[in-house]
């Protein structure tokens, strides 16, 4: 039981860093792989703002600002790199925001370090226990602002006219245009929330231990959850990522380590084998 | 600008237009054989990494460039590569043996990856490819008794019928085995790629579904061009740890398979010459940044080795650059000068204008 509630919020961060996939896959198809390392900058950006022997800021004033700060970072880039590649392929975007994300992570290193920091948070070391099962503090507001943001994203997208014109952005560009759908500004707009998302998901693992810039690896694991899930489904990234964050721990614990590592891939070689959209899955048979 | 006359229909599908192209391949022929009374031993060893990396390109390219298939995971068809010779060559067979044996299995397993993750398209298999990669890397340390688990393993040095290969004691050697396995890999790659199967993997990566049309079946082609391709980096790849000599799994990391992206993208997608040009720049771009480092810390006090990292930093912005401005790579570049050369005066810049294309959801079509 104690790994699963562990497992749940160690998921529900996977679930937040595929949010932002499944974001910029739904309002323009392509995939962030930088995702990760933004992440990785939110909780750096919001380290810098907040720790005491940084700026010293209160930790909820930091966390704002910081998100607000990688809300600009994630319409920045949008705006200078990706949209000059706007009409290329696919794969184009993919190799570019790899080496994006190789580009933050050198930033990161060469103004916070290599070596693991420790975000000072109001919440750390405080356990609450329930019925035999001891739940950190900071395991529980990552589920509770998980469930939250996913919903709310969820509506933004189900009832909002600017999520509604994303939508039809990412289904036929072209026909989004001649609709009136202002594509560029929206892509932009997603983007940044993207990046902010990216912040939140990256403060709240920064809760849970310390953060190095290389932590932006984790990406590619919440990138299997969002797959898992199927590319372009809100709950479904989040439900991906809880197995995965359920899976491991367990597979660590009962078989080799190696296999542990191996497990979030093994399963999303067996969905995308079985089911090729994802669990939610939103592919239709293709008609020429 | 040059008139080539036809006398019969085989001259279409030459491999070179004219006997000049034919007499130019002749000449880099024969100075690269040459090169190791040419120069020292320190680039003649830089010289044969280079090959290698040209090598591993040439096999992403077939999967990249020629069939349209982005591979995250090639390092892991290094990586089954170099593990399937060395253990093969530890057992006591030769290296003629173990060579295209650890060439073959590398391809069959791609062959076999392949069959599942061709079905998926774009975006899914560029993610397959890199479970796959991660599966493997993990596999390398969980058969300890074959790979060396994370300790590593000792590539054995070669003996061709007596001959030694070794990589340090007998350099020109070994380079000259590794430029007869490019030199043969290029040649075959070329006559492939105007062979009708080479022609069925342009028409699947330009449109799948006129290539289906034409009564080309897609799957077995793109699974084939995957084979192909992951035989070819592990070619390489057993080429690679001879050269290294001793390796774990870390020789393998997820950035090699970046930087043979890096290779094929930025040398130029869809040429085999992209692929040596591409490993030029990725062989020859830290050299000459030590290069650099070493100056400016002697002339100006700069000491640029204190900031780690910074060689990825550089790939990494000239990828962004070359994606942005350039996505032909260097050798599209270099088309484009010789043709403004050629026909001088004529030529427009909207000659080589992209076409745009407005995307359109893989979801729902």
């Amino acid at each position: 039981m104690q790994l699963v509630i562990g497992g749940l919020a160690n998921g529900c961060i996977y679930g937040l860093v595929a949010l932002g996939f499944v974001l910029i896959y739904k309002a323009s198809e392509g995939v962030n792989f930088a995702q990760g390392d933004m992440m990785m900058l939110g909780a750096f950006v919001a380290l810098g703002l907040g720790n005491s022997d940084q700026l010293g800021l209160p930790f909820g004033l930091a966390v704002l600002i910081a998100v607000f700060l990688m809300f600009g970072v994630g319409w920045g880039v949008e705006r200078v790199v990706v949209r000059r590649i706007f009409g290329q392929p696919q794969f184009a975007l993919v190799i570019l925001t790899i080496a994006l994300g190789f580009s933050f992570r050198f930033v990161a290193g060469s103004v916070w370090g290599y070596t693991p920091l420790v975000l000072e948070t109001p919440f750390a070391g405080t356990n609450l226990s329930a019925g035999g099962v001891v739940i950190s503090l900071a395991d529980l507001v990552t589920i509770g602002v998980t469930v939250a943001l996913t919903a709310a994203l969820w509506a933004f997208f189900a009832f909002t006219r600017i999520g509604l014109a994303a939508q039809a952005a990412s289904q036929n560009q072209m026909a989004a245009y001649i609709v009136g759908v202002p594509v560029m500004r929206i892509n932009a707009l997603i983007w940044g929330v993207s990046g902010a998302v990216a912040t939140v998901a990256g403060v709240l693992f920064a809760t849970r231990g310390a953060i190095d810039p290389n932590i932006g690896l984790l990406g590619i694991k919440a990138f299997a959850a969002a797959v898992i899930g199927g590319l372009g489904s809100l709950p479904g990234a989040l439900l991906g990522g809880l197995i995965i964050g359920i899976v491991e721990p367990i597979a660590g614990r009962y078989a080799p380590g190696e296999l542990a590592i191996m497990s979030p891939y093994i399963i999303m070689l067996l969905v995308l084998v079985t089911r090729p959209g994802g669990l939610f899955s939103q592919v239709q048979a293709k008609k020429v | 600008m040059r008139v080539v006359f036809k006398k019969s229909y085989d001259r279409d599908i030459d491999l070179h237009e004219h006997w000049q192209s034919r007499g130019k391949m002749a000449v880099l022929a024969i100075i690269m054989i040459a090169l190791p009374f040419l120069v020292g031993n320190y680039y003649l060893a830089e010289a044969a990494n280079t090959l290698i990396w040209a090598l591993a390109g040439m096999g992403l390219m077939i999967a990249v460039g020629h069939t349209g298939q982005v591979s995250l995971g090639h390092a892991a068809f290094l990586a089954i590569g170099a593990y399937t010779d060395a253990a093969l060559m530890n057992l006591g067979l030769p290296f003629l043996i173990a060579f295209p044996v650890a060439g073959l299995f590398a391809g069959l397993f791609g062959a076999i990856i392949a069959v599942p993750a061709v079905r998926m398209s774009g975006i899914y298999l560029a993610i397959a490819t890199l479970a796959v990669f991660v599966i493997v890397e993990e596999l390398v340390i969980l058969l300890d008794p074959i790979t060396g688990g994370v300790g590593g393993i000792m590539a054995p040095s070669i003996s061709i019928f007596g001959i030694s290969f070794d990589r340090y004691a007998s350099l020109s050697n070994f380079y000259w085995l590794v430029l007869a396995v490019v030199i043969l890999v290029t040649w075959a790659y070329a006559n492939l790629l105007r062979s009708p199967t080479g022609r069925s993997f342009l028409a699947v990566r330009d449109s799948e579904v006129s290539a289906r049309a034409l009564g080309i079946n897609v799957t077995r082609t793109r699974a084939l061009a995957f084979g192909l391709s992951s035989g070819v980096t592990g070619l390489a790849g057993a080429l690679m740890g001879h050269y290294i000599g001793f390796f774990n799994y870390e020789l393998f990391s997820i950035f090699i398979s970046i930087n043979l992206l890096l290779v094929v993208t930025i040398g130029g997608l869809g040429f085999i010459q992209g692929a040596f040009l591409g490993a030029l720049l990725i062989t020859g771009l830290p050299q000459l940044i030590a290069i650099l480092r070493d100056g400016l810390n002697a002339n100006f006090g700069i000491d640029l080795g204190a900031v780690p990292g910074l060689d990825t930093m550089l790939f990494s912005v000239l990828l962004i650059l070359f994606i942005i401005f350039e996505p032909t790579g260097l050798y599209g570049r270099w088309l484009k000068i010789r043709t403004w050369f050629e026909i001088f005066p004529l030529a427009r810049r909207d000659m080589f204008r992209r076409q745009k294309s407005y995307l359109k959801t893989e979801r729902m079509k």
